[in-house]
């Protein structure tokens, strides 16, 4: 089937797509845009959140028909401003040393720009719950927490 | 495989009555899992997300009526003073990704004895309401399911609400997993104090075939809050009483030895939740006089 959707802002169109195939698998395979990470494919991992409709969710677990129509923001969605930049998050991940083999790396942002842009200044507690679903089996998570509270300083910062 | 979409309650039912062997998806937070390690695969799919009125709720007379695919996170954030228990199990769905998406009508139309929303909705005495091309019909959550992964849904039904009594007593809901996110519950147990009717509900999850009620606790505690006029004085509840209404509560259940625990665990699990729910709800009970 046909599917047509929005990614990061553009109009796109995938063919001969199979109805039980994931969201996932269109934006890897059909997209090419491999930021969006394929680990568990059971929604356990959160290597794969995106936006859809502006919801965080597990790409792995949305059927691809069901985008029909919507609107898919990824990770290389999210550095908008400047060209071939990093979004303050991401900066912040590099800064404080947050990413070690890097595979968990674009869900946890995701799941950061959604804590922070619900939830500007967040408790210790806030960041461990918001980043619950996603996992990283390098890090120990210590310096991913930090890289949480240095992105809600500077955007605190940034939008008083 | 074919992809169907459904736009309207009626498109929906006129869709699953030609295409009874079509499997609903709308969070696809269970099914998804399976289309993906290949444990499945259906003939056709039929798409619920376009049906706008399963994301509404309202209030009806005294009940809060839940569409079948409001996610778990919009019954956290937007109705869990009305319905707490099942507020509280919804905070212990999955991680916020799966918040998200997952939804009431996918874990009563799954029916895992391990469904986090199932124990709450026992015990507030919600009902469901299906419907097909050949009418509607109401089902109380307390007949809904059959078995293992069984409920009395027809292969041509459809959920499409489930009417929740707004909470007139403390409620509670605790679960045992091997961390706070993402787990499959070990067991869980859920907890509401009805004072208006004098009764208690207790209802144990993922420790049998079905989630469980547990009437012989129940009488046990109506009794004796009733012999030591408990409700009126709410004074404090015996340690003694707590205990034995958990060990009674813990006999209900019906548990096998799996992966994530044994039977003895579980059993003996349930009476500890069972304890604590009641010893929390109390207090909440006897500081709400105040």
């Amino acid at each position: 089937m046909r599917l047509t959707f929005d990614v990061n802002g553009v109009g796109q169109q995938a063919d001969d797509v199979w109805p039980g195939e994931s969201l996932l698998y269109v934006l890897r395979e059909r997209m090419g845009l491999p930021g969006t990470k394929n680990a568990c494919e059971q929604g356990e991992c959160g290597s794969c959140s995106v936006y859809l409709d502006g919801t965080l969710v597990c790409a792995c677990l949305v059927a691809a028909p069901q985008a029909q129509g919507r609107a898919v923001r990824t990770v290389e969605g999210l550095a908008t401003d400047s060209a071939g930049g990093l979004d303050h998050i991401q900066q912040a991940f590099v800064e404080t040393g947050a990413v070690q083999c890097g595979f968990c790396t674009p869900g946890l942002i995701m799941a950061t720009d959604d804590l922070l842009a619900n939830t500007p200044t967040p408790s210790d507690a806030e960041i461990r719950e918001a980043l619950a679903g996603n996992l990283c089996r390098c890090t120990g998570y210590e310096k991913i927490l930090d890289a949480v509270r240095l992105a809600a300083s500077r955007r605190t910062e940034v939008t008083p | 495989m074919d992809f169907l979409y459904a736009r309207s309650w009626d498109e929906a039912l006129a869709a699953k009555a030609e295409r009874p062997d079509a499997v609903p998806i709308s969070g696809g937070t269970d099914l998804m899992v399976d289309l993906n390690f290949d444990r499945r695969r259906p003939d056709a799919l039929l798409d619920l997300n376009g049906v706008e009125e399963f994301t509404r709720w309202e209030r009806v007379n005294g009940h809060v009526r839940i569409g079948a695919a409001v996610p778990f996170t919009r019954i956290i954030n937007e109705i869990g003073s009305l319905v707490p228990g099942l507020a509280i199990a919804s905070r212990t769905v999955g991680s916020p990704q799966i918040r998200n998406r997952g939804t009431l009508g996918g874990n009563l139309a799954t029916a895992s004895p391990a469904g986090d929303a199932l124990p709450p909705l026992m015990v507030a005495d919600a009902t469901v309401e299906v419907g097909s091309v050949r009418g509607e019909r109401t089902v109380p959550v307390r007949e809904f399911f059959t078995g293992p992964k069984r409920s009395v849904l027809e292969p041509d039904e459809l959920i499409r609400a489930v009417l929740v009594p707004v909470a007139d007593g403390p409620q509670q809901f605790a679960k045992v997993g091997t961390r706070n996110a993402m787990v499959i519950s070990v067991c869980s147990f859920a907890l509401a104090l009805h004072p208006a009717r004098r009764t208690v509900a207790g209802c144990i999850g993922s420790a049998g075939p079905t989630v469980l009620p547990t009437p012989d606790a129940e009488q046990y505690l109506e009794a004796e809050l009733a012999d030591r006029r408990l409700w009126d004085s709410r004074a404090e509840l015996d340690e003694a009483v707590a205990t034995r209404f958990g060990e009674l509560a813990g006999a209900h259940a019906r548990p096998i030895d799996d992966v994530r625990g044994t039977a003895d665990y579980r059993r003996h699990a349930v009476a500890v939740l069972a304890r604590r729910t009641l010893q929390w709800t109390w207090t909440e009970y006897r500081r709400a006089q105040r």
